[in-house]
């Protein structure tokens, strides 16, 4: 299969990236200045993200719509406000994750974002649930742009005026260049800032325009290091059709209304581990010392018996040190829990510990 | 000082009397991008040529780091343990990674020059 790419690929390419394959997409992984320095640019300044890989998927429809999509997401849609955005899941009747997702209530159904790798398998499930009732377009004519860090409101609300009035996890259409762009204030790295979807003719030009207000082009391996440090899941990692929102430390996700009556794909296995707890839960990993403990690394109590195993690993440059993410049995997820890393054959002290790794700075209001 | 000879897994080696100093090449550095963590062989152990004698990450990946020839080893360089950053700042000054005493020093005849490294590297990375 051809490789794709998208709109703003010349872009990356007179910016000097350097590309891999990502869910079929050729993509940058970092530009000439190395993730270190792109990481601690977007947590001191501005990162442009490209995201147009991530599918946008947009069903209309009205309350009739509403009551479909809570038979399938664990969420209190009816009273989601206009232009409120929440995060959420795609599972299976066991409650595994097909994927995980932003969906924003727009004036005339639903936008929901989908990750790369999951989006044609998602579209084609949705398609099955919702039948033919509702219109659904996974639309490959936009891109989606995430901008990042403390002074992205300034540079983006110089471009289009009022974006800094949105407050976290809500999004609006707005006017720019004769084109309308849908943007949210939300992202991925644990810092403040937005992702606008724009028609792809218009994407290059706009991201340009971003750069020349001072912003720069991050790759995505400093999106890895800043979601790892933000505590944030990255499905394929954390997630999968083997995890469930709970075992996953996602409860917060799930709306408490949704609960008692259950009702959505997966509620029975959700109710009962919510209430009897979860063999194994996602925690925080800190190793002692310098050494990385990467993806698939095994995890061994002090009687050489496996506890779990690691989902994400690397160096975290605003920590400056090692940080991880993996499953443990329940019985060892407790914060300063002492574990041990097999890293090279060789066992290495480890803790585990609470996230995130790095403290947010989301705008929570803006009054 | 003897002339800098290099090794197909982009190591440099120097020789003085019958002690080489071994590090990573500046392609090496360039190729794995920031280096975030450096294990080194412990002092008095002994090494193969060609085998592993370390291990550098960067926030990508793990990589092995191989000795380009047989001996024991003498001296570690601390300095990149607790700073793995200098690694990328001064790989082939100093930023070495360890001093062997070496019994064969016609190990060295097989390894290429700067010309040869320069030109192997070139074509190996493209």
């Amino acid at each position: 299969m051809e490789i794709k790419k998208t709109s703003l690929n010349k872009l990356h390419q007179s910016n000097n990236a350097k590309f891999v394959e990502f869910a079929g997409y050729e993509m940058p992984i970092q530009y000439s200045k190395g993730i270190i320095e792109e990481h601690k640019f977007t947590r001191s300044n501005s990162g442009i993200f490209d995201v147009s890989h991530m599918g946008q998927l947009f069903i209309y429809g009205d309350e009739n719509l509403t009551e479909e999509l809570e038979k399938i997401f664990p969420l209190d849609l009816k009273n989601l406000k206009q232009n409120s955005s929440k995060y959420s899941f795609l599972m299976n009747e066991d409650a595994g994750i097909y994927d995980d997702l932003i969906i924003t209530k727009i004036e005339d159904g639903y936008l929901i974002i989908l990750n790369a790798a999951c989006k044609n398998k998602d579209f084609e499930i949705l398609s099955n649930l919702l039948g033919s009732k509702f219109k659904m377009n996974l639309d490959n004519n936009r891109s989606l742009i995430a901008i990042q860090g403390p002074k992205s409101v300034e540079i983006l609300n110089s471009i289009i005026n009022g974006v800094n009035n949105l407050n976290f996890m809500t999004g609006n259409w707005f006017d720019s260049d004769n084109k309308k762009l849908f943007v949210t204030r939300s992202g991925y790295t644990g810092e403040d800032g937005f992702e606008i979807s724009i028609s792809n003719d218009k994407a290059e030009n706009f991201v340009e325009n971003l750069i020349e207000k001072g912003a720069q082009l991050i790759g995505l391996g400093a999106r890895d290091t800043l979601r790892l440090e933000a505590g944030l899941c990255l499905y394929g990692h954390e997630l999968d059709i083997n995890k469930t929102p709970v075992e996953a430390n996602l409860r917060w996700a799930i709306s408490k209304s949704r609960l008692s009556n259950g009702g959505f794909i997966g509620s029975k296995k959700i109710m009962n581990q919510m209430q009897d707890g979860a063999s194994q839960i996602r925690v925080g990993i800190k190793p002692e010392g310098r050494l990385i403990a990467r993806e698939k690394t095994k995890i061994f109590d002090d009687t050489d018996t496996q506890i779990g195993e690691i989902t994400s690993g690397t160096f975290g440059p605003s920590v400056n040190g090692p940080i991880a993410m993996g499953y443990v049995n329940k019985d060892f997820s407790k914060v300063d829990t002492k574990i041990l890393l097999e890293v090279r054959g060789k066992k290495h002290p480890a803790n585990v510990c609470a996230l995130p790794f790095y403290k947010k700075n989301y705008v929570k209001g803006v009054d | 000082m003897s002339e800098v000879k290099f090794s197909k897994e982009h190591e440099w080696i120097t020789l003085e009397g019958d002690v080489a100093t071994i590090g990573i090449t500046k392609h090496a550095t360039e190729m794995l991008g920031d280096i975030v963590f450096a294990e080194l062989p412990e002092k008095g152990s002994n090494v193969e040529k060609d085998g592993t004698a370390g291990v550098v990450e960067s926030t990508k990946a793990a990589s092995d780091v191989y000795t380009p020839v047989t001996g024991e080893v003498v001296d570690t360089n601390q300095a990149i343990v607790d700073d793995p950053a200098k690694i990328n700042e001064d790989p082939e000054g100093g930023a070495w990674f360890f001093k062997l005493k070496i019994k064969d020093t016609s190990e060295l005849d097989t390894l290429m020059n700067k010309e040869e490294y320069d030109k192997f590297a070139k074509e190996t990375s493209s």
